[in-house]
């Protein structure tokens, strides 16, 4: 798996949570709650999706590094690549 | 024999249309089973029903819409004889709501297009109406796949226009605010979620829904309806939670008896009434349960929240963001992490002062996260 693979994952759990939302206007660098506007909920679900999908503990602590698109691909890539 | 009626799953349904039933003449049915679908302006419910016995007979097709309250099934209860044949018995038949002659294949065309089939005269024989009217009138109206949606959506904000119109024009609402400091409570929820894998971890506001629940045992007059010019306690602490759709619109579904279950059970519960209610997936009596509403508007920015209280209920809790502040702890200045909790409360049921103990008794609860 490569960078690009993992984005287009995030991506898709994304809009499993937002099926509206238009990945192509997702601005990598901005704020993912803010952007499509996730609730606690929504985002505790998306790290859940993530933390299954990759095999991986995503703990608490560490949300504020996954923030954003980018956030998510740069953290998933330092654990998985 | 008892009627399966047409369920009033909130202050401002008038009518639902029967979407399938889950039963057939002749099944046994429990209380609290779900027995049938009715498309809702709050999205498709699974409706329970609400005695034990036996189907003897279903009046209502797929597809009928019908007014609330209308009879839709005869139950026959446990204990119950069958009825006698036709014509023996003295009793008259239930009466059959008028029913709309309408071909399957136009009734399926309809749904699709979410025409709504009462306001078309038919030209078919005996003014059935037929898959030509209804191409006929969606060729007039022209609905797109998003005029559909739009239509839907717009039915639920007129449904939310109606009960907010009413509370405002019947109930006499007073508002009450206070601060209370969410220091303790975070850093607790921080310290226990480090203890959880990642599907048990708890956010916050399953404390605050918590910490409501358990203050309504002091304070029953927040917790229950105003019906019949009277204020009725509610036996149980069934807290609907108001949660918005991605589509626009919101619902206010019931985590049920909330102040008895711990706070794992309660955050799993609230996952899945979140899960099911932006999926469309609710049951009847988590619509028809609340018993007061709680309205968290903090995951948007909003520091501070006054509700419109939900009739028949008479009381509305709001909470804001968590912010840190500049804060006074036993006379020493610091920062504290503090949110703004408020009451809306109906003046005919309670008062100011039982709502400031209120308030007080919720903040109260909150310093001490780990008796929740």
């Amino acid at each position: 798996m490569n960078r690009d693979e993992i984005k287009t994952s995030v991506l898709n759990r994304l809009a499993r949570i937002a099926p509206e939302i238009d990945p192509s206007q997702i601005d990598p660098d901005a704020d993912l709650r803010r952007q499509i506007d996730l609730d606690s909920m929504d985002y505790l679900n998306l790290m859940i999706a993530l933390s299954k999908q990759f095999k991986i503990d995503i703990p608490e602590t560490d949300y504020p590094k996954l923030a954003t698109l980018n956030g998510c691909v740069d953290y998933l890539s330092s654990i998985i690549l | 024999m008892a009627e399966f009626i047409m369920p009033a799953l909130g202050a401002d349904m008038e009518a639902g249309t029967l979407i399938a039933w889950l039963k057939k003449p002749g099944d046994m049915v429990k209380r609290g089973e779900i027995i049938a679908e009715i498309d809702t302006d709050k999205g498709i419910i699974e409706v329970e029903c609400f005695t034990s016995g036996t189907i003897e007979k279903l009046l209502i097709e797929p597809g009928d819409k019908v007014p609330v309250g209308t009879a839709m099934a005869i139950i026959r209860e446990a204990g119950e004889k069958t009825p006698e044949a036709p014509g023996t018995s003295e009793q008259s038949p239930p009466t059959r709501p008028q029913r709309i002659k309408i071909s399957p294949l136009a009734r399926k065309m309809a749904e699709d297009l979410n025409v709504d089939i009462t306001t078309i005269t038919g030209t078919g024989p005996g003014g059935r109406i037929t898959s030509d009217d209804i191409e006929h009138l969606a060729r007039s109206i022209e609905k797109t796949p998003e005029q559909s949606r739009a239509d839907k959506s717009s039915r639920m904000r007129q449904a939310i226009a109606a009960a907010m119109e009413r509370s405002k024009r019947e109930i006499p609402h007073y508002y009450l605010s206070t601060t209370i400091d969410m220091t303790r409570a975070i850093n607790w929820l921080a310290q226990e979620n480090l203890k959880r894998s990642i599907e048990d971890r708890l956010l916050y506001g399953v404390l605050l829904i918590k910490a409501v629940a358990l203050a309504l045992r002091q304070f029953p007059e927040f917790n229950g309806y105003w019906k019949d010019g009277r204020s009725v306690r509610a036996e149980s602490i069934h807290i609907g939670t108001a949660i918005s759709l991605r589509g626009g619109g919101l619902i206010a579904p019931a985590l049920q008896d909330a102040d008895k279950l711990s706070l794992t059970d309660l955050m799993s519960r609230f996952r899945d009434l979140v899960e099911r209610t932006r999926s469309g997936s609710l049951r009847s009596s988590e619509l028809t349960d609340p018993t007061i509403t709680i309205t968290s508007l903090g995951d948007q920015g909003v520091e501070t929240v006054f509700g419109i209280i939900y009739p028949p209920q008479v009381a509305i809790i709001g909470f804001g963001k968590v912010v840190e502040r500049p804060w006074v702890v036993e006379g020493r200045p610091g920062v504290c992490k503090v949110m703004t909790a408020t009451l809306s409360a109906d003046h005919r049921v309670s008062d100011g002062h039982r709502g400031a103990l209120y308030l007080a008794a919720v903040d109260a609860l909150l310093q001490a996260p780990e008796t929740l």
